[in-house]
């Protein structure tokens, strides 16, 4: 079991989703309470890591955070070394790619919120933010504890992003899904095994903690 | 002010001086499309509203203030209390910007004008309809609007308890000086409560003065429609 591949998975999935709930959750709120046709613009650019190859992603970042762009040798500058190959750069391409799996439970939670609360609260003086963060977010907690496991075990399992911008370098970029192949191309199949267990254990106790701790309470007045 | 909300089509140009007017008008007429616009909460193709000399909306000079700035509250047949928090809560929800004390000193006085006290520390799914209504009420009232927009709200009552409160409701509304709109399809509501009834009749303005003027001819213009005397004369 490659410990440091582990630990870094973790970490790489993490920090992606605090920062993807951090961002999706006010994007849902446009989303959802915005009027405007650019809406509908937005909404579509929010989706599109769902259609897009992994490679295809992983490829135009790879290129933009990369020296032969303005945006590459600016962050360069800014950081002292290149976004691509770095854990920087995975959490750039992780964001992105698992942008969809943080937005759309949002927005289905935000939506099914009732129209005449908000209209109330709107009444009584609340602007967006307060909005947000007293009506919407508390009113649609499972779509965000929905959220935050989504992106969470997305990021987990991500491949063909990790591998065009991260490369495979330990301790910075290999995480548990590189590690995986690289077994399997070496014929190592109980090692494989374990690996792939590991993920498939992840994914179970994060999907049980969505679909246990986000279960609503049985009234038991009847 | 001058919206359209599918196929229908709401035109009114009016004025209202009495500290309680009473928009009445039968299902369709356009009362809660017309007291959503003066709210805020929907925008018109034309609109030009004000209150107390200052402009809310403007569609000429591209002005609408948003809901919560135009010092208007409303109260509408769905009580709509946020269900995540308790009576108290809710009533202070709409006065951020008081201290502490202050808020829960509104907030006592509030619940307490709407019989509402023993309630405080409960949720919304432990109310009767009745009980959030007047719980709707409460909070409405606590920032001290300049402008109460009632939608059907006493529907959940029943009619001694509707009594009650409309009369302490008055009550506090005059010492407050606070302006009062009424929409209902009930003309017992219109004459019990007005000054002065608006008659709303498919997005028009049909009439506008005194309650027992106005339904009287809407009785007279009733009777013959149907080709029967008024009876009720």
């Amino acid at each position: 079991m490659d410990w440091q591949a582990f630990v870094l998975t973790l970490k790489l999935a993490s920090v992606t989703t605090a920062i993807l709930l951090a961002v999706a959750v006010p994007l849902a709120a446009v989303l959802v309470l915005g009027r405007g046709r650019w809406l509908a613009a937005l909404e579509a650019l929010a989706a599109l890591p769902l259609v897009l190859p992994p490679t295809v992603l992983g490829f135009f970042l790879l290129v933009l955070l990369g020296p032969r762009t303005a945006i590459g040798r600016g962050i360069t500058v800014l950081l002292g070394h290149p976004l691509a190959f770095s854990f920087g750069g995975l959490v750039v391409g992780s964001v992105i790619y698992s942008l969809p799996f943080a937005v759309q439970p949002l927005v289905a939670g935000f939506a099914a919120v009732d129209p005449a609360l908000v209209d109330a609260a709107r009444l009584l003086g609340a602007g967006p933010p307060r909005l947000v963060a007293s009506l919407l977010v508390p009113l649609a907690r499972r779509s965000l504890l929905a959220a935050a496991v989504l992106s969470f075990l997305h990021t987990v399992g991500e491949f063909g992003v990790v591998l065009m911008l991260g490369g495979d370098i330990p301790g910075a970029t290999r995480t548990l899904s590189i590690v995986l192949y690289n077994e399997v191309e070496n014929f190592d199949y109980s090692a494989a095994g374990r690996t792939a267990a590991t993920l498939l254990g992840l994914s179970v106790v994060a999907l049980a903690a969505i679909y246990l701790g986000g279960r609503p309470k049985r009234d038991r007045r009847g | 002010m001058e919206a359209r909300r599918g196929g229908f089509h709401l035109q009114v140009e009016c004025s209202f001086a009495s500290e309680w007017t009473v928009i009445f008008g039968p299902s369709g007429a356009g009362k809660s499309t017309l007291l959503r616009l003066l709210a805020g909460l929907d925008s018109a193709e034309r609109a030009k509203i004000a209150l107390d000399g200052r402009v809310l909306t403007d569609s000429a000079q591209r002005l609408a203030l948003k809901a919560g700035q135009r010092r208007i509250s409303m109260v509408a047949q769905q009580p709509a209390l946020f269900p995540h928090l308790s009576v108290a809560a809710n009533v202070a929800y709409g006065l951020a910007g008081l201290e502490r004390e202050s808020r829960n000193a509104r907030v006592a006085e509030m619940l307490e004008l709407v019989d509402a006290t023993s309630l405080e520390s409960r949720r919304p799914r432990e109310l009767s309809g009745g009980e959030a209504q007047r719980v709707a009420l409460a909070r409405a009232l606590a920032p001290l609007p300049r402008l109460l927009l009632l939608d059907e709200p006493f529907s959940a009552l029943d009619g001694k308890a509707s009594d009650a409160l409309l009369e302490r409701l008055q009550l506090w509304l005059a010492e407050h000086r606070m302006q009062t709109i009424l929409a209902t399809h009930d003309a017992t509501d219109a004459l019990a409560t007005a000054a002065e009834v608006a008659l709303l009749r498919e997005g028009r303005l049909a009439a506008l003065g005194p309650a027992a003027e106005v339904l009287a001819s809407e009785r007279e213009r009733l009777s013959r429609k149907l080709g029967t005397p008024n009876l009720l004369r």
